[in-house]
């Protein structure tokens, strides 16, 4: 598949240094004041989860009434299925400085601030040494903090907390970190990804970013593509790809599938067959009810079991919760604990009943999305293995009994 | 004086002690750990004293009136 972007260049051998980098890519150019309107036209938007155009997020940060403003660079990939923000912190780091930088410049902000997962520890090593070899300016005005390991380490207002007063949980929003964010300063907060690609829009334009897509989608995504794939890896596609080409550019699945995971654990199940001609576009992927999320695309084979593995999902969603806001702390919690009695053949109807009215008052109610996302993947799960919740709820019978049968 | 319509809570702060609800039955409901349920609706202007003293009354001071998001 042709038409790559961020990882264009060496093989992935370890950090690029930036010499190579800059003989390769050349400068970044010199004070770009229209660069927001590049990033506009472009069409770019977050790789983080949410896919929020970019050109509105720098517009609003740049229309706060302050003197100061910070940059904080989202490296916490807390999403246990996601691989693709520390492999290119491993492979390009120059490429996520050199974004950082220019939004640093075009917003008049004085402070970076790196905030990478701690247990990242290869791209924590290749951050630290490429900001070495940047110039003193960029070194001066830069800070790396490593966040503590968790799926809601990464949420923009937790990241803005841990900064600040050294917790990583999400505050009661607003305000929002555009408008007070680190050091009470209006924030700019930017997954790794879409900073390597503001990189490349700012020395390439809007025009070369956009013919990279296919199908009328702009640009370019990294995915991190597992489960029941010959290749379990991360890959970067024009965006408007199918995910049946993605597949096969990993060399095709291992086993018949039964559904695919996309967005991860704040994504969704989509049967396989309605998957396989989905495109790879934030946009219209919304449009149809899903989510690219942070790109993850995981193949589920149909020897396993739905239920079983959309259980596991929630019970770590619950796990995972900051235990701040109660429709959070008991309500994901009952849910993942009768999904999970649903699975383990213990419950009946009543209980998925309760499982629906649960979700249907439950969303909405935390201080961050963290539930709404494990309600989002729980839909998904009780529409896409409907057989299997019935199988399981009806007849105790479970996708791996024929499994353990043929065994 | 900016028109203050909906009864917003903090999320964070809320504690679920349920003052809130028995005080405006009207506009908040309880869910099955004592959390309230707030509607978007605006404050019909009959309640909009009991809705003032649910604010007042709550005891993790996580309940205040705003304008609808």
């Amino acid at each position: 598949m042709s038409g790559i972007s961020l990882l264009a260049g060496p093989d992935r051998n370890g950090p690029e240094r930036f010499s190579d980098h800059m003989a390769r890519l050349g400068p970044l150019p010199p004070d770009a004041p229209s660069l927001i309107d590049v990033l506009d036209r472009s069409g770019l938007r977050g790789c983080g989860g949410a896919a929020f155009p970019v050109a509105a997020k720098w517009r609003a940060v740049a229309a706060q009434h302050s003197g100061e403003r910070v940059i904080v660079v989202n490296g916490a990939e807390g999403e246990p299925l996601s691989r693709k923000d520390r492999l290119l912190m491993q492979v390009r780091p120059h490429l996520v400085l050199d974004g950082a930088m220019l939004a640093a410049e075009t917003l008049r902000a004085e402070r970076v601030f790196l905030y990478l997962g701690a247990e990242h520890t290869g791209a924590v090593r290749a951050m630290t040494g490429a900001l070495q070899e940047r110039s003193e300016t960029d070194r001066r005005r830069t800070r790396l903090v490593t966040a503590p390991v968790g799926y809601v380490s990464g949420e923009e207002s937790a990241a803005v907390h841990f900064i600040n007063d050294g917790v990583a949980l999400p505050t009661t929003t607003p305000p929002r970190p555009y408008q007070r964010g680190v050091g009470g300063r209006p924030t700019l907060i930017q997954n790794v990804e879409t900073l390597a690609h503001v990189a490349m829009i700012a020395r390439f334009g809007a025009d070369w970013f956009r013919q990279l897509g296919r199908s009328g989608s702009t640009g370019t995504a990294l995915l991190t593509v597992s489960g029941a794939v010959a290749a379990q890896t991360v890959i970067e596609v024009p965006q408007g790809v199918t995910l049946a080409e993605v597949v096969d550019a990993v060399g095709g699945t291992s086993a018949r599938a039964s559904a695919v995971l996309l967005g991860g654990y704040f994504g969704g199940w989509i049967a396989a067959e309605q998957a396989w001609d989905l495109h790879v576009d934030a946009a219209s992927l919304k449009t149809g009810g899903h989510t690219l999320g942070c790109g993850v695309l995981a193949v589920l084979a149909a020897s396993r079991c739905g239920v079983i593995e959309s259980s596991r999902i929630l019970t770590y969603l619950g796990d995972q919760s900051a235990r701040q806001c109660g429709p959070c702390v008991f309500g994901l919690r009952a849910i993942a604990d009768a999904v999970h009695s649903v699975a383990a053949r213990r419950a009946d109807a009543n209980d998925i009943a309760r499982v629906r009215r649960w979700a249907g008052v439950l969303g909405g109610r935390g201080a961050c999305h963290h539930p709404d996302g494990a309600f989002g993947l729980l839909h998904s799960a009780l529409r896409v293995f409907a057989a299997e919740f019935s199988a399981h709820l009806e007849r105790g019978r479970c996708t791996l009994d024929a499994r353990a049968a043929a065994a | 004086m900016t028109k203050q319509d909906v009864l917003a809570v903090d999320r964070i702060r809320c504690d679920g002690h349920g003052v809130c609800a028995e005080l405006v039955p009207e506009l908040i409901e309880l869910d099955d750990w004592g959390y309230p349920i707030i509607g978007n609706a605006p404050i019909p202007d009959a309640i909009r004293a009991h809705a003032r003293r649910a604010v007042s009354s709550c005891p993790a001071l996580a309940l205040r009136l705003g304008v609808p998001e």
